[in-house]
């Protein structure tokens, strides 16, 4: 008897999965000889030189901090100790609002450099420019003049998402058939309709693949702008829990940066899939 | 000269060529049909074929000339010139329904989509797509999508059908439905259309007037050939009348050998009085003789 290959793919999945939980429990379990010591000393010291303790936390510690960080997500304990949930809120937030005000402008501007090899020729030296220059080289620009961390941060992804939605749309907007184009000049359709009527469902997959780029790299950079400006944000949480030495913490966030990344990206997929028309 | 619906008149089209020097496609070019007639335009490629379609669509600008269409000198497309593309061009994210709804909607603005729906199923029911209306393109045949692309043209009821080798990309089989269809359909409606081909026997079968082209660059409008033909002419047994071999001869002969010649071996053609031919059963005859048509009324082209 054979098996799907989506159950032999998640069979091979969960085997690697429980491989790599093993070994990292392996490695990080209680091994090293234990030193005796005067009891306050010890104290001091922590699990890691009175029992032989790993400081890398195992998967078991992980697991433990992660299921109280489920219990209790939404938490204010003060600027410094805030729950989970409210750091990726604050992260997502950001996103979601530099990545907006992205779109606003790209598409726009994309569909006007797509349509008139004018503005694109005019245009493209800038965006040469522009485009290579890391997100987090904005940043100091952006503080002295918003005066603002936390906008500073929301122009950052705004400037980082907008590049590959903007050369995404003016490529999908110049790449559409002529004979589509033909189609709707032989009927006599105006610029306008025809932008929505023709170009828009035309360009739309590769509009939507340019915005999944888009918010692929806006969440990346996010993290980084966090770490920057500090106050909120998952970021800010991953450097002050360095700055804690809880390196479980770490782990933690790391994890969920990874799986709040992959839902944005399965969002854009779902409605790139869903713009996407077969030939 | 006061039926003659669509004239061309000394249409000429140039591209600068590598060393800037222009390069002449075709110019001069005289041409004209009547209202209700079927024009197939023959050549090879490279003539300008598709460019003169092109031109009679509002799709591209001559260089030099005009075109008249209904009394009126064409500029850009028009909603009463229809284009039949050799490629279908449907809107793949359309339905069948949402193609020809798409057109409908262009020509009648502020229809209701209950009427702009009841207008579009008509053609398609034409064409003989019942029961497919909510396909997409991606779900047709070949020879169903053409079928879509001829019920959207036919959907804006234009004074011209334009084609440009509409059947080429389909197999022979498909071809000849597609071909009785479109007879049947410009006979019932009287519409007057114009059509690219590269296929001696679909010109045969359709056409009422076939214009040979020579081979481009420099093409010229060699012969008008008159089809001799009976009307109720059918497309399984053409081949079996009396004067198709004769015309069918003179074509072939013509893309063989003359288009290649012609220029050359005809010093004194005269473009704007292109010989009518028509083939009968001996030799062709020329039926109106250059020298016998003024040379200063340049409308009379045909007759």
């Amino acid at each position: 008897m054979t098996f799907s290959l989506r159950f032999r793919a998640a069979v091979v999945s969960i085997a690697l999965l429980a491989a790599f939980l093993g070994i990292w429990h392996l490695a990080t379990r209680s091994t090293a000889t234990t030193t005796t010591m005067s009891p306050e000393y010890a104290k001091l010291m922590g699990l890691t030189a009175t029992q032989g303790k790993s400081a890398m936390p195992g998967p078991l510690d992980v697991g433990a901090k992660l299921w109280e960080h489920f219990k209790q997500p939404f938490y204010d304990k003060g600027p410094n100790d805030k729950g989970l949930g409210i750091q990726l809120g604050y992260s997502i937030g950001r996103v979601g609002l530099g990545y907006l005000l992205a779109v606003i402008v790209a598409i726009p501007l994309g569909f006007l450099i797509g349509m008139s090899p004018l503005i694109s020729k005019a245009l493209d030296p800038f965006i040469q420019v522009l485009k290579p220059i890391s997100p987090l080289a904005w940043m100091p620009l952006a503080l002295y003049t918003i005066k603002d961390s936390s906008i500073s941060a929301i122009f950052v992804i705004f400037i980082c998402s907008v590049w590959p939605m903007l050369l995404n749309t003016a490529f999908g907007v110049a790449a559409v058939r002529k004979e589509w184009i033909n189609v709707a000049r032989t009927l006599e359709v105006g610029t306008i309709r025809r932008a929505f009527t023709v170009i828009l469902p035309a360009a739309a997959p590769t509009i939507l693949t340019g915005m999944r780029i888009s918010i692929g790299i806006a969440w990346l950079v996010i993290v980084a702008a966090e770490m920057l400006v500090g106050g909120t944000g998952i970021g800010y949480f991953v450097w002050n829990e360095w700055n804690n030495l809880s390196i479980t913490n770490v782990i933690i966030a790391i994890l969920l940066i990874g799986v709040v990344g992959m839902l944005l990206d399965q969002i854009l997929a779902r409605f790139t899939r869903m713009v996407t028309f077969p030939e | 000269m006061t039926d003659k619906f669509i004239s061309i008149e000394g249409i000429a089209r140039r591209y600068p060529g590598a060393d800037g020097a222009p390069i002449t496609v075709f110019e001069d070019l005289w041409l004209s049909l009547n209202r209700g007639e079927f024009g197939c335009v023959i050549g090879h490629s490279g003539c300008g074929k598709t460019t003169v379609l092109n031109i009679l669509a509002g799709l591209d600008e001559p260089s030099e000339g005009a075109v008249i269409v209904d009394g009126q000198a064409i500029e850009g497309t028009s909603l009463d010139r229809a284009v039949i593309f050799q490629s279908h061009a449907l809107l793949p994210w359309r339905t069948v329904l949402g193609n020809v709804a798409y057109a409908v909607t262009s020509k009648w603005r502020k229809w209701d989509r209950a009427k702009v729906k009841a207008h579009a199923q008509k053609f398609i029911d034409l064409v003989g797509l019942t029961g497919s209306e909510h396909k997409r393109p991606s779900e047709l045949s070949g020879g169903m999508k053409q079928r879509v692309g001829i019920a959207r043209a036919l959907s804006i009821t234009p004074k011209i059908m334009l084609m440009d080798e509409p059947f080429s990309a389909l197999d022979a089989l498909t071809r000849g439905t597609l071909q009785d269809e479109v007879r049947r359909i410009c006979l019932e409606t009287g519409q007057t259309a114009f059509m690219i081909t590269h296929d001696v026997d679909e010109a045969i079968y359709l056409a009422d007037k076939i214009f040979l082209m020579t081979n481009g660059p420099g093409a010229v409008l060699a012969e008008i050939v008159e089809n001799p033909l009976p009307k109720d002419r059918g497309r399984i047994d053409l081949h079996r009348h009396p004067l198709y071999y004769a015309l069918r001869n003179h074509i072939v002969d013509f893309l063989v050998s003359r288009s290649k010649t012609f220029t050359a071996a005809t010093p004194d053609h005269d473009p704007r009085n292109v010989p009518v031919v028509r083939p009968g059963l001996s030799e062709p005859t020329i039926v109106v003789a250059p020298s016998l048509v003024e040379a200063s009324s340049a409308q009379k082209i045909a007759r």
